[in-house]
């Protein structure tokens, strides 16, 4: 503890006599397809489709990112066809965990999108600066202090959406001026069961939330600011209908303190050192499902503690970033199953038997530029990671499966990326190539009798797990000329040690119906491929028309097609905008998904096409901002569920939204 | 600053006198400090108390310690050899149980100690008598008494008669305490060779498959089969349970052949085994 209390001051002392904030180059455009190797994306509201939709909406309409959904609401975000253990989400480089062992609450359903500025996504090594991944880094952030002495502004949010009478309510508050800033914000989303096409009800897709957040910084002078943030996010009333079991509590306390210090005569320019925590508490509940073989209850909770500590430089042709983290993750979840006869006593295990994860870490990334056309940049990162079982019960109820494990578990952890980018006025190419390492996730590693719905089968973690490995290339290529654009971008992961969960015929399930017992293995590899093409072409000032089509592959050393491996996917766009008005109609659609995973339970869904149409007016009144924005989504009302949809559940029929925002000054 | 250090000392030595007088006067009584007396029975020279853990006799496996008080010098006596007889009344007959000899409990002066399988009991707890014939210094004395024994909530013990037509007696040992772990199973076997006699089966062996009827008759992985251990005269084996609440230990009996002497697999069709312990944590 002193040891830590002293290196937390080292850091911000270090902070005070040293470095601005990192120049990001905040991109300011609509289309999420633009979203790059590191992609940073600004979150403007005011210019999406709907100024309310959720994250989980929001990040969608990337061409990289699926939402694997369980239901209507906290939806799993998926890069390159790889999911939560396979990606690194971060809320402003805050390592954060979910509590849920059916993963029920990713991260991004902690956050809304009235407490972010911008979302940055890294594909595949790009998205390495926070922590170790596979598939890529999402990290989600908040804004930073602005000392614009812009005074008071007031923004007020509306939407309503009548395919389950979608209600949204938001307020925000921001306050800049000289030294002190604040933003504070809440919101609050209730939504009834949605319906699907054909007016089919879907049972259980009900969910209810809200949000609050404030942050404030204080400029201590013109090179330090201190910055402080609390977001408190908590839903209850949460329906899964793909799983046995509804949510009645998910609720998240996240805080954090950063210090920032700029200067650009120094050699380092900016420094910035974030201390953290937050908690998360996740209550599974089946007490609204009028049938179920067994009653249960299924809490769990995670608390992160962690800090980081990133410095900018620049010397001559090279740009340096430094990043130092390290974070302390507590993981338990517990299950209680009380039998139909009331005379034997309620049943209990450990599911996740209090898993302590340490982490530390450093990360570095240098970028030379050979010209004003060509840089090259190289990163890497390398951790120390260790695993405890903290509880005796947890470590002798694992033992029952691996008797010979120990309570600890150290891994050193690496992983290295490099990547050339050649630009020239109408073209512009980058080649990638990258090795990463990762620890098995907590389930993967300590889960005890896991459910997993999606193939029916219950899991167990395996601590002797080796650390899983990917060696990936990435092309990315542009070409523009005029009003036309076409671009492509492919990556191959070629994964060593995929872990995957596999039959073990001698074992029997715990889980009433359940067909048997996987236990977390690795593959001996497994291959991963995605290609994208998208083009635009700018008809006049206001029309445009814009499509993208993908294809994704995936497969194992088994030689079996893995799961949740997106289909062939298509997106065409007719764009018509002014300052004032804007229209849009979509075509979305996936063909039919021919190389299910059926040895993992996958069943195949077959193509879909749905019909968007959205529409938005702006309209300034003296210094107050109104925006309206409006639209059908699922026009014709087809019935469809895509290749992402846990057990197939139907997405949303026609639904009619309108979302009304007022800014005041 | 030296008036702390004093007073400290001062309660430090007053601690350990007053500790170390209470060891003088009581350490006859405090050997059975941690067990709950059942009963007494008593004759004109003696009071004998049993004492166990929970203080009262139930089906099942009962570890009982007991010592013998002069009635006339309160004193308690050392240097008896004792032995003991169960016998339960059945409207027609009466019959024994199984248990084990009486010997002095190691490290005790006054405690002696010894078990006593109950396999039954009226749902009153009457029916049972325990005999006890003890010597000392030569001189040879009986004292007797009804005693109550209730029925354990699971079942910890079962009689049956196996393939070959001999009646069997097996009783849950340990765990004690079960945890969701790899537990240590012991049980004891004994034949009825007799209405009164019920020595130890020998050399047999048992399989093991514990289900949770509660969760669809759920199983867990890594048991062993049980074999006999013929130092502690008990079978033992691996018994894993992958969560709390009431389990079924379903057994087969085999003997030295291998021939399977009581108990059935178990399959969709057949839940449970006819030879089977319950426990419950």
């Amino acid at each position: 503890m002193k040891k830590l209390i002293t290196a937390v001051i080292l850091v911000f002392c270090y902070g005070f006599i040293v470095a601005q904030e990192s120049n990001d180059t905040k991109k300011d455009t609509t289309k999420l397809e633009e979203i790059t190797l590191v992609g940073r994306r600004q979150l403007s509201n005011y210019r999406q489709e709907k100024t309310l939709s959720s994250i989980d909406d929001y990040l969608e309409k990337s061409n990289k990112i699926t939402m694997i959904k369980r239901g209507n609401y906290a939806w799993e975000p998926a890069m390159n066809n790889m999911n939560s253990e396979r990606l690194n989400v971060t809320i402003d480089g805050m390592q954060i965990f979910g509590a849920c062992t059916d993963k029920m609450d990713p991260i991004t359903s902690y956050v809304d999108v009235s407490n972010l500025q911008k979302v940055s996504v890294g594909s595949g090594q790009s998205g390495s600066e926070n922590g170790h991944t596979i598939g890529g880094g999402i990290d989600l952030q908040l804004p930073t202090a602005k000392f614009y002495q812009s005074g008071l502004k007031t923004s007020v949010d509306l939407g309503y959406e009548t395919n389950g009478n979608y209600k949204t309510g938001g307020l925000d508050l921001e306050y800049s001026g000289d030294r002190f800033y604040f933003n504070t914000d809440g919101i609050f989303r209730k939504s009834d069961n949605y319906d699907a096409g054909d007016r089919h009800e879907v049972l259980y897709s009900q969910f209810q939330k809200y949000n609050i957040s404030l942050q404030t910084g204080y400029k201590l002078n013109d090179k330090h600011t201190l910055d402080a943030a609390i977001i408190y996010d908590k839903a209850t009333d949460v329906g899964y209908p793909a799983l046995t079991m509804d949510v009645s509590l998910a609720e998240a306390l996240i805080t954090s303190v950063t210090h920032n210090y700029a200067n650009d005569s120094t050699f380092i320019e900016s420094l910035e050192s974030k201390l953290y925590f937050n908690t998360i508490t996740h209550v599974m509940d089946d007490s609204k499902r009028p049938i179920v073989p067994i009653r249960m209850d299924m809490p769990g909770w995670s608390d992160t503690y962690g800090f980081y500590s990133k410095a900018a430089m620049s010397i001559s042709k090279h740009t340096l970033l430094v990043n130092l983290n390290g974070f302390y993750n507590r993981s338990l979840a517990e299950m209680t199953m009380y039998p139909n006869d009331p005379n034997q006593s309620a049943m209990f295990m450990y599911t996740w038997p209090d898993i302590r994860t340490l982490y530390s870490g450093i990360y570095a990334k240098d970028v030379y530029a050979f010209n004003e056309h060509a840089s090259l940049s190289a990163a890497v990162r390398v951790g120390f990671h260790r695993n405890e079982i903290a509880k005796k019960t947890g470590l002798q109820s694992l033992q029952i499966f691996y008797p010979s494990i120990e309570d600890t578990k150290h891994r050193v952890l690496s992983s290295f990326t490099t990547d050339y980018t050649f630009k020239k006025q109408h073209y512009d190419v980058s080649f990638g190539v990258g090795y990463g390492e990762r620890a098995p996730s907590v389930s993967e590693g300590y889960g005890f009798f896991l459910f997993n719905s999606f193939d029916n089968y219950d899991y167990i973690g395996n601590p002797t797990l080796k650390n899983e490995k990917a060696l990936e290339a990435n092309v990315k290529a542009n070409y523009h000329k005029r009003n036309f654009h076409i671009g492509v971008e492919t990556s191959y992961f070629y994964i060593m040690d995929y872990i995957i969960g596999t039959i073990d015929e001698s074992l029997s399930s715990m889980t009433i119906g359940a067909n048997g017992v996987r236990m977390y293995s690795a593959l001996s590899n497994a291959r991963i491929f995605d290609v994208y093409i998208n083009s635009s072409y700018k008809l006049s000032r206001s029309f445009s028309v814009n499509g993208t089509i993908g294809y994704n592959y995936g497969t194992g050393s088994n030689d079996e097609n893995l799961p949740l491996i997106k289909p062939f996917t298509y997106i065409a766009e007719v764009n018509y905008s002014t300052s004032k008005f804007n229209a849009a109609l979509q075509l979305e659609g996936n063909g039919n998904q021919s190389n299910y995973g059926s040895f993992y339970g996958e069943d195949e869904t077959p193509g879909y096409a749905i019909l968007n149409l959205n529409l938005g007016n702006k309209l300034i009144i003296q210094n107050n901002k109104v925006v309206l924005k409006y639209g059908v989504e699922n026009i014709l009302d087809a019935s469809y569920s895509t290749y992402a949809d846990w057990k197939n559940i139907p997405r949303q029929g026609r639904n009619f939204y309108m979302n009304l925002s007022f800014v005041i000054r | 600053m030296k008036l702390k250090y004093i007073i400290s000392i001062l309660c430090v030595v007053l601690f350990t006198l007053s500790c170390s007088t209470d060891d003088d006067t009581n350490s006859i009584l405090n050997e059975v400090e941690d067990l709950i007396k059942i009963q007494d029975i008593n004759n004109n020279t003696h009071t004998i108390e049993f004492f166990n853990k929970t203080g009262k006799f139930e089906t099942g496996y009962n570890a009982i310690s007991l010592r013998i008080k002069d009635n006339t010098t309160d004193t308690y006596v050392e240097n008896a050899s004792l032995n003991w007889i169960p016998v339960m009344q059945m409207p027609t007959t009466a019959h024994s149980s199984p248990k084990s000899e009486i010997s002095k409990t190691i490290g005790m002066k006054t405690v002696y100690e010894g078990f006593i399988v109950y396999q039954m009991a009226n749902l009153d707890g009457s029916g049972w008598s325990l005999s006890i014939d003890y010597t000392i210094d030569g001189n040879t004395y009986n004292a007797s008494s009804d005693i109550v024994v209730m029925q354990s909530e699971f079942q910890n013990v079962t009689s049956f008669t196996g393939a070959d037509e001999k009646r069997y007696v097996l009783v849950l040992r340990a765990p004690e305490e079960p945890k969701i772990a790899i537990n240590r199973l012991k049980v004891g076997l004994f034949t009825m060779e007799t209405m009164m006699s019920f020595p130890v089966v020998e050399a047999f062996r048992m399989t093991l498959d514990p289900r949770m009827p509660g969760m669809g008759n759920h199983s867990s992985p890594n048991n062993t089969d049980l074999t006999y251990n013929s130092a502690k005269q008990l079978y033992e084996g691996n018994l894993s349970l992958t969560m709390t609440g009431y389990w079924v230990l379903n057994l087969q009996l085999l003997n030295a052949a291998g021939e399977l002497l009581k108990g059935e697999p178990i399959t969709e069709d057949h839940p449970k085994s006819s030879l089977y312990l319950e426990l419950e944590f």
